[in-house]
């Protein structure tokens, strides 16, 4: 997995390409636990992301009670097979998904 | 019903590409959709990193995948083989997709996906093994959940 970050004032956007994993989480863990500091607005944009295994559910939860005490988070371009493991875990309800 | 193949590989997260080619491997012949073989990667990681994370304890050992692919329905068999502590995750309660965001528990989703996206799953443990088996069709279903 690839992930490329780009930052406008407060707001951070993460481009996620591949697979998110539980050889890859790790790395998108390490970006919610480092780099999220004074962000506002996070934007994870899945257009290239092919996959998400429960171990990129953790890291998705993580993220999202942090970003709702200091501001919002939503996902945008959830392909449908990632949709479907979002929805069966009922990660969905909670999470903002955005075309 | 095909010969049964086998990879015998160490129990270690980062083997999971290896244990993803093994199951493309099995599936190659099979003209499988693409949403099912997502679904058969998600099943496996959850079994493989479940085993690479508890079995052994903080030593490593080694976890044997034995596949093969059945006709009418077509289907694949995949059974996953350790000698580490007796575990039945079949047992483990379900967490419930109902709980609201803050009581959310980090652990357990790898299970009940897994439930989720076969058609059949059983457990046993034998002459010190755990064996998890599970059956899963190739055919696109009309009505999936």
């Amino acid at each position: 997995m690839e992930i490329k970050k780009e930052l406008n004032g407060t707001a951070l956007t993460l481009f996620l390409s591949g697979r998110l994993d539980a050889v890859t989480a790790p790395d998108l863990d390490k970006v919610v636990q480092n780099d999220l500091t004074g962000i506002t607005d996070l934007t994870l944009d899945f257009s290239e992301l092919v996959y998400v295994a429960s171990a990129g559910l953790r890291v998705l939860l993580l993220a999202q009670k942090r970003m709702k005490k200091q501001g919002s988070m939503k996902l945008t371009h959830v392909s449908e097979d990632v949709k479907d493991v979002l929805d069966m875990t009922g990660f969905i309800d909670f999470l903002t998904i955005e075309e | 019903m095909s010969e049964p193949r086998e990879l015998l590989i160490e129990a270690k997260v980062e083997n999971l590409p290896a244990v993803n080619e093994f199951v493309a491997s099995l599936l190659e012949p099979l003209n499988c959709p693409v949403k099912v073989q997502l679904q058969l990667d998600l099943v496996v990681e959850e079994i493989f990193v479940n085993i690479a994370s508890y079995a052994y304890g903080d030593s490593v050992g080694k976890a044997l995948l034995r596949g093969r692919t059945y006709d009418n329905p077509q289907s694949l068999e995949l059974s996953f083989i350790d000698e580490g502590i007796p575990y039945n995750p079949l047992q483990r309660e379900a967490p419930d997709p109902d709980t609201p965001l803050l009581d959310r528990e980090l652990g357990g989703w790898g299970i009940f996906l897994v439930k989720k996206n076969v058609d059949n799953i059983s457990y046993e443990y034998k002459d010190g093994k755990n064996i998890l088996t599970i059956r899963k069709n190739i055919i696109m279903q009309e009505n999936e959940n």
